[in-house]
C-alpha cells in the first residue's frame, strides 16, 4: 500500500538509556497536512521521541520515515525535509536575528537572495524587523521564542517539529506563534507539536498522541480524548482560616494538593463534594474565600489512560 | 544524492567554521588560552637573557601556533551545551563528521592567521629570515590542522561547563610545550625526556619550523610532516567518534 500520504512514519520506536527504557515501542504516523499533537508529563519520553525523529538520537529500534524518506538512511535529505524548534533550542545571543536567519538559510543552502527575501518576509510577519540589528542577548524571551520560529522555516519545511513552542510565552507572542503555525499548516505544512497544554493541543491539532512511561496510551482525536478526561475533575478551595486537610478526606476525593493558600480535591463527583466542603467550613466555623471546579488537566487524563486510579483519599503537600 | 551530501557536507563545513569565527573569536577564554597566554610564554622566556630571537623565533613560531590553533575547539561544544544552541545546530542538515571538520576549520584559520601576523612582525621588526617559504607554509597548515583537531578532540566528551573543558586542555597543553624543544633544543635532550619529546606532535612542528627557517634540526623534514598529518587524522577521527557517542550528552 502506498504511503504518500503520510509525512512521518515511526515504527516501533524504541530508546534505551542503559537500562531505562525510556521510550518503548511507539508506532504512529502522521498525515501530509495534518496538526499532530504529541502529550505527556515531564519524563514521559516526549522529548526522547522528537529527538528520534528529528535525527538526534538514533534509535535502539524501529524506524523513522519522513516524507517518504528514511531518515537513519538518507539523513541529510530528510533534515532538508524539516523545520525543528528543539524545547530548549535557543538563538545566537551574540549574533543579530538577520545574522541568525543568514546562518540557518545557508545551512539549507538558500541563496543569498532568498535568504533577504525571507529574512524581510518573516522578520516583518513576527514583529522583529524594527529589532533586526539588535543582537538577540536583548530580545525578550518572547521575541527569542518568535525569533526561534523564524530560523524553523526560513527554507519553507514540508515538516515542522515544535517541542513546546508556547511554553512561558507572553499572551501576545503566543497568538502570534499560533497563527503563524495555523498559517504555515493552511499552505500545506504539516505540524508535529508536543506540549503539555491540553487546551492548546485542542485549539491546534487533528489529532493527538499521549505518551506515559514511554508507551503510547492514546492517540486520537482532541475531542474523542477529552470526553473521556471529564470523567475526573477537581475543586479548588481556600478557607479562612485554614483548615486541616484530612477533614477534607471524605467520599468521592481520590487526593488533595495543597497549592499556596488553596487545596485541591480530586473528585469524580464535583456536585456532592462542593456539598461537604461546604459542610466541613461551617463545621469548623471557617469562611470559604474561594472555590472553583477545574477542568481536566493532562495529569488527570493520565490517571484513567494509565490505570492510575488510587483506592482511598491521598494527601500530597 | 551523493552530491546532494557533497555539497551539502561542504558547505556545512563552511558555514559551521563562519558561525565559529563570528561567535568563538572574541570570547575570553579564546583572546586568554589563545593570544596572552603564548606572548606572556614568550615574555617570560625572553625577557632579562642574552637570548638570540633568530634562533628560538621558529619555536616561539610554533608555539603561537599549537596555543592559538587549539584554543578555539575546546570552547565551541561545551559552549553551545551551555547556551542551548547545540540542539537546533544538530537539526540542520548537517552531520557529526561536518561539524568536527568546521569547529577545526575555525581554530586552524584562527592559529594560522595570528601566527602569520606573527611572522610578519618578526620579518618587519626583527629581521626574521625564512629559507623555504613553501615548507614553512606547509608546516604552518598542517600545525593549524593538529593543534586545531587537538582541540576539537578535547571538547568531543563535553556535556556543558565550557570552564571545566578550558581547565582539562591547559592541563594537556601546558606540559607539551616543555617538552617539545621549544625552551630547550631537541640536541639537549637525551634519555627518557628525548623520548618524551618525541612523543609529542609540536615537537614535530617545532621541527619542521627549524627546517623551514634553516635552524637546528633533529629528523627529516618528511618525518615532521607524516607525523603531523597522522596525528591529525587521529585526532579528527577520535573527536568524531567520541562526539557521536556524547552528542545528547549536557542536552
Amino acid at each position: 500500500m502506498s504511503n504518500d500520504h503520510l509525512a512521518l512514519e515511526a515504527s516501533h520506536l524504541t530508546k534505551l538509556f542503559g537500562t531505562l527504557k525510556a521510550v518503548d515501542d511507539v508506532t504512529f504516523s502522521v498525515q501530509r497536512g495534518e496538526i499532530f499533537g504529541f502529550l505527556g508529563p515531564n519524563g514521559a519520553g516526549k522529548t526522547t521521541t522528537i529527538r528520534m525523529l528529528t535525527g538526534l538520537l538514533t534509535p535502539n529500534e524501529g524506524r523513522v520515515i519522513v516524507n517518504g524518506i528514511d531518515l537513519h538512511d538518507h539523513m541529510i535529505k530528510a533534515k532538508m525535509q524539516m523545520g525543528v524548534i528543539p524545547e530548549v533550542g535557543t538563538t545566537y545571543v551574540d549574533l543579530t536575528a538577520e545574522q541568525n536567519l543568514a546562518l540557518t538559510g545557508k545551512y539549507y543552502g538558500l541563496s543569498r537572495e532568498r535568504i533577504r527575501e525571507r529574512t524581510k518576509e518573516l522578520l516583518g510577519a513576527l514583529g522583529l524587523y524594527e529589532r533586526r540589528g539588535d543582537p538577540v542577548r536583548t530580545y525578550s524571551k518572547g521575541m527569542r521564542q518568535r525569533l526561534s520560529f523564524a530560523c524553523a522555516i526560513i527554507h519553507e519545511p514540508n515538516v515542522l517539529f515544535l517541542d513546546e513552542p508556547t511554553e512561558g510565552l507572553d499572551v501576545q507572542s503566543r497568538r502570534l506563534l499560533v497563527d503563524m503555525i495555523l498559517e504555515l499548516n493552511m499552505k500545506g505544512c504539516t505540524i508535529f507539536l508536543t506540549t503539555h497544554n491540553i487546551e492548546e493541543a485542542n485549539a491546534l491539532c487533528q489529532r493527538v498522541a499521549i505518551i506515559n512511561k514511554g508507551r503510547l496510551v492514546a492517540l486520537d482525536r482532541p475531542e474523542a480524548l477529552r470526553s473521556s478526561f471529564e470523567k475526573t475533575q477537581s475543586l479548588e478551595v481556600s478557607f479562612d482560616p485554614r483548615i486541616a486537610t484530612d477533614t477534607l478526606c471524605f467520599g468521592h476525593v481520590s487526593k488533595i494538593e495543597t497549592s499556596g493558600d488553596k487545596m485541591i480535591l480530586y473528585t469524580d463527583d464535583p456536585h456532592a463534594t462542593i456539598k461537604q466542603v461546604v459542610d466541613v467550613a461551617q463545621q469548623e466555623h471557617a469562611r470559604i474565600l474561594s472555590l472553583r471546579t477545574r477542568g481536566p488537566s493532562l495529569e488527570e487524563a493520565f490517571i484513567m489512560l494509565t490505570d492510575d486510579k488510587r483506592p482511598g483519599c491521598e494527601i500530597v503537600d | 544524492m551523493r552530491s546532494l551530501i557533497d555539497t551539502y557536507f561542504l558547505r556545512g563545513i563552511a558555514v559551521t567554521a563562519e558561525k565559529n569565527m563570528r561567535i568563538y573569536y572574541r570570547k575570553a577564554p579564546v583572546v586568554i588560552f589563545g593570544l596572552l597566554f603564548p606572548l606572556f610564554m614568550f615574555v617570560a622566556f625572553f625577557i632579562g637573557r642574552e637570548l638570540e630571537i633568530d634562533l628560538f623565533f621558529p619555536a616561539f613560531l610554533a608555539m603561537t601556533l599549537f596555543f592559538t590553533s587549539s584554543s578555539v575547539g575546546p570552547l565551541i561544544t561545551p559552549w553551545e551545551k551551555q547556551a542551548r544552541t547545540f540542539e537546533r545546530l544538530l537539526s540542520y542538515p548537517l552531520t557529526v563528521g561536518t561539524l568536527i571538520l568546521g569547529d577545526m576549520a575555525a581554530g586552524m584559520l584562527f592559529g594560522a592567521g595570528i601566527s602569520v601576523l606573527v611572522l610578519l612582525l618578526g620579518v618587519a621588526f626583527v629581521g626574521i629570515g625564512i629559507s623555504s617559504v613553501v615548507l614553512f607554509l606547509v608546516a604552518l597548515l598542517l600545525g593549524a590542522i593538529c593543534f586545531a583537531s587537538m582541540g576539537v578532540l578535547l571538547a568531543a566528551p563535553a556535556s556543558s561547563s565550557p570552564s571545566n573543558i578550558m581547565m582539562l586542555s591547559s592541563l594537556i597543553r601546558f606540559p607539551l610545550i616543555f617538552i617539545s624543544g621549544i625552551f630547550i633544543p631537541l640536541g639537549e635532550l637525551e634519555g627518557l625526556r628525548l623520548a618524551v619529546s618525541y612523543a609529542s606532535p609540536l615537537t614535530y612542528l617545532v621541527d619542521a619550523m627549524n627546517h623551514a627557517a634553516g635552524g637546528p634540526t633533529s629528523m627529516h623534514v618528511a618525518v615532521d610532516i607524516v607525523v603531523l598529518i597522522v596525528v591529525s587524522a587521529i585526532f579528527l577521527i577520535a573527536a568524531t567518534a567520541i562526539q557521536k557517542r556524547s552528542l545528547t550528552k549536557g542536552l
